[in-house]
């Protein structure tokens, strides 16, 4: 995947997202948290990840859990950008019968590792991934992107616990903090009081960064912590990229039409 | 006090019974200042948002946060509170099962699950979002009042119902917005009591929640085919109406099943484990979705692919009638 412009992918990422959504009709997409997710997607997949299109299933690949597993769409995404899914296979998004309904379905040939949709499982199956590699001296890494809602559910917590007590650092774990979840802001439905030092109490070396920005990301994916899980608290902006819905409730799902859909291709395009 | 009129039919059925759930708690709470609602981040989806800002001390949101809202639930419930608690159904009854198990069944306390979106009604958004064995395992929950009403019509006399109800409880809301109802008006509902719907004297058929739409249907289709199919809306899966499956059930040559739910423990399952053991009874079948994850797709894609669109059913009931 590497080599390819990180910034044009993120915004081709992002027009997907957008048609996808108008193509879904009724059904709508969770377009506000998967476009706070693009730039992340785009580099992991862009830049950091050891994963190929050609050989999906390659043991020694990189494992990426989408544990918020609602916004399937980016990484359809993505995985069509890179070539894992065909275009037009990406467009059947949330048809009947299709292989890429909401929530994405295991399929590892489409470089899909995990069933998603019920929030706060990932990060187990991350670390058991990860403790996986550890147990085959395996050089793969596993990735796991959660949201700030999301760690609502003590599963994640006890997931936590885990990839500490096993010193996973192997294992990077990146929270999209948007700062938003369904019913609105985090701050009015569940504040988590100071994710950084959760996670830091919790045994991880922490990075944080303003997630919608590359270079940070590529700095972060970098990061090393000999013995410690990574977990990487990405500030993000809930429907980035488009400036009419950025930060704004009422988009985490959402359904558009033929001149939205125009209207935030155009600012987009201007934003880039 | 809920208001059965035309105006606010037509407003529930256009929503649908998740979405009408926060209304229709409004109307209620003026009646019950006990009541105290949690959500666990799903207010918007089931229709709490004004519930929230008209009653903001009667409200919580738990966040994403299904088992903690259920023992949250259960403290408040000990000190008297009448509470109710929502999510989507497969959150709520499958995640916090063991919670629901514990903190409610075996302490025996005043808490209403409030199941949104049951059976297969968020169609495109996948098995994950399913809710196909909640009656299931709800059942066997020594004490467990299960309600599974067939409307908005219904949704609504449930929720009232359990506002004055004390102990634990499973309200199991299915279909999706628009789908039509089976009640046109105020009617006299009776808890614990199996409901006619249509009169029919060779087969008869048992259904429960917003899939008894299609049976109404199928019960048609099956009359113009020169089968007469009786139709009983089962609100109460548990308890089950027993003196009706005795006195009424035993009646017919056919006793019929139909749910928007795995055949393997849910209405079929209770109406089979009692008539089985409790001497000689009609011949049963259980109409439901079979013990796979189904093809995901829109709803009405979902009930076709799982066979529970009226006219499958209809075949199924032929077919059966033909063989026996
Ligand atoms: C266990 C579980 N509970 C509830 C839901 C419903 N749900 C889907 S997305 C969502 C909000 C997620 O918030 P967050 O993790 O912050 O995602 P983002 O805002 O980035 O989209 C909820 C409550 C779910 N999918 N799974």
């Amino acid at each position: 995947m590497k080599g390819k412009d990180i910034r044009i992918l993120a915004t081709e990422v992002r027009k997907d997202i957008i048609q996808m959504t108008l193509q879904a009709g009724v059904n709508g997409g969770h377009i506000g948290g998967a476009l706070s997710s693009v730039d992340i997607l785009a580099v992991l997949y862009g830049a950091v990840m050891n994963v190929s299109a050609e050989y999906p299933d390659d043991t020694l690949r990189d494992r990426f859990i989408l544990s918020k597993g609602h916004i399937a769409l980016a990484h359809y995404a993505v995985l069509a950008e890179c070539g894992f899914i065909a275009r037009d296979d990406m467009l059947t998004f949330e048809k009947s019968g299709g292989e890429f309904p909401t929530h994405e379905e295991m399929n590892i040939r489409k470089g899909i590792e995990i069933s998603g949709g019920s929030l706060g499982y990932g990060m187990s199956i991350g670390v058991g991934c990860a403790l996986a590699a550890k147990r085959s001296d395996a050089e793969y890494r596993t990735y796991v992107l959660l949201g700030d809602g999301e760690c609502n559910e003590g599963s994640i917590w006890e997931a936590a616990m885990a990839a500490s007590k096993y010193n996973l650092d192997n294992l990077t774990v990146i929270v999209d903090v948007n700062g938003q979840q369904l019913d609105g802001y985090s701050a009015d439905v569940m504040p988590i009081y100071d994710i950084v030092q959760v996670f830091q109490g919790f045994g991880f070396h922490v990075v944080e960064i303003d997630g919608n920005d590359i270079a940070q990301l590529e700095g972060a994916f970098a990061v090393r912590c000999l013995g410690k899980p990574i977990a990487i608290v990405a500030h993000t902006i809930k429907g980035k990229g488009i400036p009419e819905i950025e930060g704004k409730t009422g988009w985490h799902h959402a359904s558009i039409n033929q001149e939205q859909y125009e209207s935030f291709v155009k600012q987009l395009e201007e934003a880039k | 006090m809920i208001e059965y009129i035309p105006e606010n039919i037509l407003r529930w059925t256009r929503l649908g019974m998740r979405k009408s759930f926060g209304g229709m708690m409004e109307d209620i709470v003026r009646d019950y200042e006990d009541i105290v609602i949690l959500a666990a981040d799903v207010a918007s989806s089931a229709g709490l948002s004004r519930f929230q800002s008209i009653f903001p001390h009667k409200f919580y949101n738990i966040g994403i946060a299904e088992q903690n809202m259920v023992g949250i639930a259960a403290g408040l419930a000990k000190e008297g509170n009448n509470v109710f608690i929502t999510s989507f159904a497969p959150f709520v009854a499958l995640r916090a099962y063991e919670a629901v198990r514990v903190l409610v069944g075996y302490m025996d306390l005043n808490v209403k699950i409030v199941a949104l979106a049951s059976g297969l009604s968020l169609g495109s958004q996948g098995n994950t979002h399913y809710c196909l064995n909640d009656l299931a395992i709800m059942r066997t929950i020594p004490g467990m009042l299960i309600l599974s009403p067939a409307d908005c019509i219904e949704a609504a006399k449930c929720l009232e119902f359990l506002a004055g109800y004390k102990g634990p409880a499973y309200l199991r809301l299915t279909g999706i917005d628009g789908t039509p109802g089976v009640y046109k008006g105020d009617y006299c509902f009776e808890p614990k009591k199996n409901a006619l719907l249509r009169e029919g004297t060779d087969v008869i058929i048992l259904g429960t929640g917003s899939i008894l739409n299609e049976c109404v249907r199928t019960s048609r289709a099956l009359k113009q085919d020169g089968i007469s199919a009786a139709v009983v809306d089962v609100h109460t899966v548990k308890p089950l109406d027993t003196d009706f499956l005795n006195q009424i059930c035993r009646k017919y040559q056919l006793v019929v099943t139909v749910e928007e739910h795995s055949v393997l423990g849910g209405l079929g399952g209770a109406v089979a484990e009692y008539m089985a053991t409790a001497g000689k009874h009609p011949h049963l079948l259980s109409i439901g979705i079979q013990d796979v994850f189904p093809k995901t797709g829109d709803y009405s894609y979902v009930l076709q692919q799982t066979g529970l669109s009226a006219l499958q059913i209809k075949e199924r009931i032929k077919q059966r009638l033909e063989t026996d």
